[in-house]
């Protein structure tokens, strides 16, 4: 019913959709599974109408249409549901659900309220979310968000003559099990009204939720599998174009840390309210792993060493050195780097080029009383940019738009390019596919071979353990219990999650 | 590779565009507008305006605002006037001095500006206009509302020697122009100025000390408009409370039409270069194909929000607040 035909999209240096072709039937769910940068994301805005194709056709019920807008594409019923939410948290529900549709409720140049919460009632029940259409936005859970946004884009069911085909970009990112399993029923029920386009990273879910999967590698469709038709492992081979190393997280690189040099020492460090009485080393050379819960004081710990929060109690030494009351700045003097979560608003400068980005941290030791040596930055990034393989055009590429991989590429550089050697992690696979994950996994363990002290929050407990020499559980802002992960003899998740919950 | 003329090339140039399409349209409509004489009456216009521009590009990039550069203007001015006066009135003599000296005035009030600005936590586009009206009362309180003369013919050979046609002070201000873009390619400063306009809180997690940045960008911007105070003197012969009224309202659309992004981050002092011409030009060209006074101001508002509207690509710009 919605059909591509060798649908092409150019970007200037980036053939990012080469010949796609693409169809969805009535009440289907297809999964569309790539590594970042395979061209997912540009398929996505194509079908959602924020890209005009430069070739090919896109066809609905056979017929050819063109959308210059999103709005456009919504009025021939093709909906988004968004990765980043797009709903507005100091409206209330109604206000949201109703965004931009408000006409239908005004009489005379007022807005009909009640008439308003009803009919946005009616679309909340489509999602079984029994919440007061009155509520304010921002006082809803994730997954009640989620559950409003797929609310929103159901009202063009009513809007629209003929079929509707819904986008879900990750939805399940930030949901918990129970979450994604009722978010995975409704979709299954809600096929009646409309078909679903599902993209996640991960690859259980869209092989548990899809009728049928388009496998995307360098802007290709490289095979479209349907349900049962291949394993996990077949379809990740697919993906990347070679096996995932059974060695995922390199554990046969992980070697024996120097126990005599000492990078990081904490002692009884507390804020109030967030931390209590933190005590652990780290050493030159080791991966150290906090694991918590969110909001478990694991950020806290990373800021503190970081300079950005100040220990109210206890002491901080950044190699032997009292660092209490250390800003980032001083911090960053004394060769520690921070891998931020939030890449795009800490991480990397949207719109300065690639070696702009690599010297941020780093100008003193390029330029000679505040002159830059722009020559000598170039020739670093040059070095990076090959050492790394980061995919940019050259050293001159906006950082903006790297894929997320590269971009991480470019922050680790950054820091390591500039001799820091205590590097702390923050969620640093966040969002990537497999292929940039091994990259990441390959960095820590040459850092970490390299002497560098890390510490790291992970995405996952089997990322934590696989990556780790040592792992701390933190709870509530306590210390719970430390494990020594050696090589063959690492604790289990469910070791670690005893203490965690 | 191959360059394309992409969409994203072309906006770059837009604004360049622009002034070559007026400066073509003008001489269309009276062909001595096309000469030299009238290109130097253009530059000596613009020489001082260009000052102010670069020195706001740089608040600019960072995304702040700065608004005090009429009352910085007319305070340094008037004292360069009473500094020069007191130290004999001649450049030949001692009066040199107050060159630097006018020079450190501005620099510190825009570090006092930037101070108000990131110390108080105020806005900046309130702090600075605070500030400048700061000036401006100051500049009153020290003239007493009175014009104070400089007619040394030394410093007024800024504008009265002239090289390939075109007076001294415009080379100088091509000078400081280049100062300018040193100062945003190729030291930490100028970085510093694009990194924590395109994004604050990196910058800080990076390790930069924003505050300091963005004081010493203030300071920065102070000295343009002191040089600038400069231009105007040698240009007039004279200093008074309102030397530097309608810098603000010239410099500012200058820096949006020659292509700086209001929001920080993109552009730099050849967009400041372009706007300034862009004004000048449009302002120049209508005396010269002899539109009446009063039709002026409105010509040029409307000519400036058709370069910007020429020159923005609204597709990237999702909302204007």
């Amino acid at each position: 019913m919605y059909e591509l035909k060798a649908v092409d999209k150019k970007f200037p240096g980036v053939h990012a959709l080469k010949s796609i072709n693409f169809h969805i039937k009535r009440g289907e769910i297809v999964g569309l599974v790539g590594e970042n940068g395979a061209g997912k994301s540009t398929l996505m805005k194509v079908i959602y109408g924020a890209y005009q194709p430069d070739g090919g056709q896109i066809l609905i019920n056979g017929a050819g249409v063109r959308f210059s807008n999103p709005r456009q594409a919504m009025e021939k019923g093709i909906g988004m549901v968004f990765q980043e939410q797009s709903l507005i948290p100091n409206l209330t529900v109604m206000e949201n659900i109703f965004l931009g549709y408000e006409r239908q409720f005004v009489r005379f140049g007022i807005v009909d309220w009640k008439a308003m919460a009803a009919a946005a009632k009616a679309q909340l029940a489509k999602v079984k979310l029994d919440i007061d259409p009155a509520t304010v936005t921002s006082k809803l859970s994730f997954v009640q968000r989620q559950l409003v946004e797929l609310a929103k884009v159901l009202t063009l069911e009513e809007r629209v003559k003929g079929d509707l085909v819904i986008l879900l970009d990750e939805p399940t990112s930030v949901l918990s099990k129970d979450e994604v399993q009722l978010l995975f029923k409704l979709v299954r029920e809600l096929t009646t009204r409309a078909s679903f386009i599902f993209v996640s990273h991960r690859m259980d879910e869209v092989m548990e939720l899809s009728d049928r999967i388009y496998v995307m590698k360098d802007g290709e469709v490289v095979d479209v599998v349907e349900r049962g038709g291949a394993t996990a492992e077949a379809i990740q081979h697919k993906m990347v174009g070679r096996n995932v190393d059974k060695q995922y997280y390199r554990e046969h690189l992980q070697t024996p840390f120097d126990r005599s040099k000492v990078l990081v020492e904490m002692t009884g460090v507390g804020l109030p309210g967030r931390i209590q009485d933190i005590s652990f080393k780290v050493h030159a050379g080791e991966v150290l792993c906090l694991v918590g819960t969110e909001g478990s004081g694991r950020e806290a710990i990373l800021r503190t060493i970081y300079g950005m929060l100040t220990p109210v109690t206890g002491r901080l030494k950044i190699k032997g050195r009292d660092a209490n009351g250390y800003s980032p700045r001083q911090s960053v003097a004394s060769g520690v780097g921070y891998v931020p979560r939030e890449r795009k608003i800490e991480g990397i400068v949207a719109g300065m080029n690639v070696y702009e980005n690599m010297t941020l941290s780093q100008m003193k030791n390029h330029s000679s009383s505040g002159v830059l040596r722009v020559g000598e930055e170039r020739a670093l990034a040059r070095e990076w940019i090959r050492k790394l393989s980061i995919k940019a055009h050259s050293e001159f590429a906006d950082c903006g738009n790297l894929s997320g991989g590269n971009q991480q590429k470019v922050v680790l550089a950054k820091w390591r390019s500039g001799g820091s050697d205590i590097m702390l992690l923050d969620h640093p696979t966040r969002g990537l596919d497999i292929g940039a994950k091994e990259d990441v996994y390959d960095m820590v363990r040459a850092m970490s071979a390299a002497g560098v002290g890390i510490v790291l929050v992970a995405d996952t407990l089997e990322e934590a353990i696989g990556l780790s020499h040592t792992i701390i559980v933190v709870k509530d802002g306590r210390m719970q219990k430390e494990f020594a992960c050696e090589p063959g003899a690492k604790p289990t998740p469910f070791d670690l999650l005893h203490y965690m919950i | 590779m191959t360059r394309r003329l992409s969409r994203e090339t072309m906006i770059k140039w837009a604004p360049l565009l622009v002034l070559i399409a007026l400066v073509i349209f003008f001489t269309a409509l009276n062909p001595t507008f096309f000469s030299l004489r009238n290109f130097a009456r253009i530059a000596i216009a613009a020489a001082p305006a260009l000052m102010v521009a670069v020195g706001v590009t740089f608040i600019i990039v960072m995304g702040s605002i700065d608004l005090s550069m009429e009352g910085t203007v007319s305070l340094t001015a008037v004292s360069f006037a009473f500094i020069f006066a007191q130290l004999g009135g001649s450049l030949a003599g001692l009066g040199w001095i107050a060159i630097p000296l006018v020079l450190v005035i501005g620099g510190v009030i825009g570090l006092l500006n930037g101070l108000v600005h990131v110390k108080l936590k105020i806005p900046s586009f309130m702090a600075s206009l605070a500030m400048g009206f700061v000036g401006t009362g100051a500049a009153i309180l020290l003239t007493g509302g009175d014009i104070v003369k400089v007619s040394d013919a030394t410093f007024r050979g800024l504008l009265t020697v002239r090289w390939l046609g075109f007076p001294l002070m415009v080379y100088v201000a091509a000078f400081f122009l280049f100062v300018g873009w040193f100062i945003q390619t190729h030291t930490t400063l100028g970085r510093n100025f694009y990194a924590v306009g395109g994004g604050e809180d990196l910058a800080h997690a990076s390790g930069l000390n924003v505050t300091r940045v963005r004081v010493t960008g203030f300071a920065l911007a102070g000295v343009f408009y002191a040089i600038a105070a400069m231009l105007v003197v040698a240009r007039i012969g004279q200093a008074e409370s309102v030397t530097g009224a309608n810098f603000m309202f010239v410099s500012i659309t200058s820096v949006v039409v020659g292509g700086v992004a209001l929001w920080g981050g993109i552009g730099g002092v050849w967009n400041a270069l372009v706007g300034v011409l862009i004004v000048n030009v449009i302002d120049n060209g209508m005396v010269v194909i002899g539109l009446p006074d009063f039709l002026q101001d409105g010509v040029l508002g409307l000519l400036v929000i058709l370069a910007v509207v020429l020159s923005t690509d609204r597709k990237m710009v999702s909302f204007v607040k």
